[in-house]
């Protein structure tokens, strides 16, 4: 595994092992997380504090017979072992099991430039999408109205917060602006998952103008 | 949080052994069951020991008596994050019987029983509650090569059972901070800095877990 130098942050943490993220920054934070064992523990550790709310949460009866139910259920029932994955170099299990089989998958739309993009199937309250940035690409000089988290998946880029590669997540918020650009070694693909879902709209014709920065 | 060790120091064994409310009697009985190297909560029921009887015999008293306890925890906990009565039984009892076709992939080396069962849970609120997909982190898979050492096992569950203690010892503002946020009532950011609990003894020990994880997988290939 490659050292990741940009990490979650505790918040993003304890919301994925409470549950109550949305959809797409799971999708984000499960996917850091498969590149990352450092956070894995960390998301771990703290679902070892909702084993806790389990065990504190008091009890409410059960109705009679369901434990009879129960036993009915498991008797007969096959173990449950967890599909193999065979593995994309590119995209994570977590990802995959929104596009298919692979990068290969991946219904790309162009947006200009050579950027391309694909939104991801997830429920409402965050979007999430692949980014597909030519080598040396500029992306245009924007802020953010809420959260925005960006994971490399291939490639690198750099910005005002350092340089970011595979597994590595930039985590901005409404306050920063940032002007990232790919590295003009290889292509870059990222995951991007913004909270703001009407910030995408807007995004749109930002993302249509030239690439003027390059 | 995680790099603060120091809040550990009031939650060495001895410090737990000697609180007054436990009994001389169950101090000589966890401190002989540590040197046999069997995992138990002083009182508490072994529930990783219940786990293995599930795995290795498909043995329904054990299963009930993890049903008996835990069932009506995740029916409560269920009820509290929003579900209703039917709803909330009715998962309680999806959750048990996933506890039983998955006891094989259940690593105590990483979890405790209830944490395990506590990630089931949570995965069935979303998917029931809030209708919505939970993406994974790609697997970890373990087998016979790289099954946990007993020592290791022992040290992760021991270090669960003081993080309860711990959460049980804190003010009761701070801890229903840290229930509100399991029950998607309070916003993170809220709770993030707050705590101070030994989160990062048990995110040391599951990083070794997973580092022999690691090795494994790369022998196999």
């Amino acid at each position: 595994m490659r050292t990741i130098k940009h990490h979650l942050t505790e918040e993003l943490i304890l919301g994925y092992a409470a549950g109550t993220l949305p959809e797409a920054v799971n999708l984000a934070v499960a996917t850091h997380v498969s590149l990352c064992d450092e956070c894995r523990a960390a998301v771990e550790a703290h679902e070892a504090l909702g084993g806790s709310v389990i065990e504190r949460c008091g009890t409410e009866d059960m109705s009679t017979g369901a434990r009879d139910s129960a036993l009915a259920a498991i008797r007969g029932a096959a173990p449950e072992v967890p599909a193999t994955q065979t593995p994309d170099a590119v995209l994570p299990a977590p990802i995959l099991s929104y596009v298919g089989k692979g990068l290969a998958d991946v219904k790309w739309r162009p947006v200009g430039m050579g950027v391309k993009q694909a939104i991801l199937p997830t429920a409402p309250g965050a979007t999430a999408r692949l980014l597909y940035i030519p080598a040396g690409v500029a992306m245009p000089d924007h802020s953010h109205n809420g959260m925005e988290l960006t994971l490399v998946l291939q490639g690198a880029f750099e910005d005002e917060d350092g340089r970011f590669a595979r597994g590595d997540i930039e985590i901005a918020d409404d306050a920063v602006q940032h002007t990232p650009v790919a590295d003009i070694s290889e292509d870059c693909i990222c995951l991007a998952v913004t909270d703001a879902p009407l910030r995408f709209k807007r995004l749109l014709p930002r993302l249509a103008q030239p690439f003027l920065r390059i | 949080m995680f790099g603060q060790t120091e809040s550990l120091e009031i939650l060495e064994p001895g410090a737990v052994e000697q609180a007054p409310q436990t009994c001389d009697v169950r101090m000589k009985r966890a401190a002989g069951a540590r040197q046999l190297g069997v995992m138990t909560r002083q009182d508490k029921p072994d529930w990783v020991a219940e786990m293995r009887r599930i795995r290795d015999h498909a043995d329904e008293e054990a299963f009930v008596a993890l049903f008996d306890h835990f069932a009506p925890r995740v029916k409560s906990f269920l009820m509290r994050s929003g579900a209703d009565a039917a709803m909330a039984e009715e998962c309680a009892q999806e959750v048990m019987v996933t506890v039983w076709r998955r006891a094989a992939v259940f690593d105590p080396s990483r979890a405790s029983v209830a944490t395990w069962i506590f990630t089931i849970a949570r995965n069935k609120k979303i998917d029931a509650l809030r209708k919505q997909r939970r993406p994974e982190p790609e697997d970890l898979p373990w087998g016979p090569e790289s099954e946990p050492d007993q020592a290791e096992v022992v040290e992760l569950q021991q270090e669960s059972a003081y993080l309860g203690q711990a959460i049980a010892d804190l003010p009761e503002k701070q801890r229903d901070l840290i229930e509100k946020a399991f029950y998607g009532e309070l916003s993170h950011s809220e709770i993030a800095a707050e705590t101070g609990l030994p989160l990062g003894t048990i995110k040391s020990r599951i990083r070794l877990a997973l580092d022999r994880l690691r090795h494994a997988m790369e022998r196999k290939q």
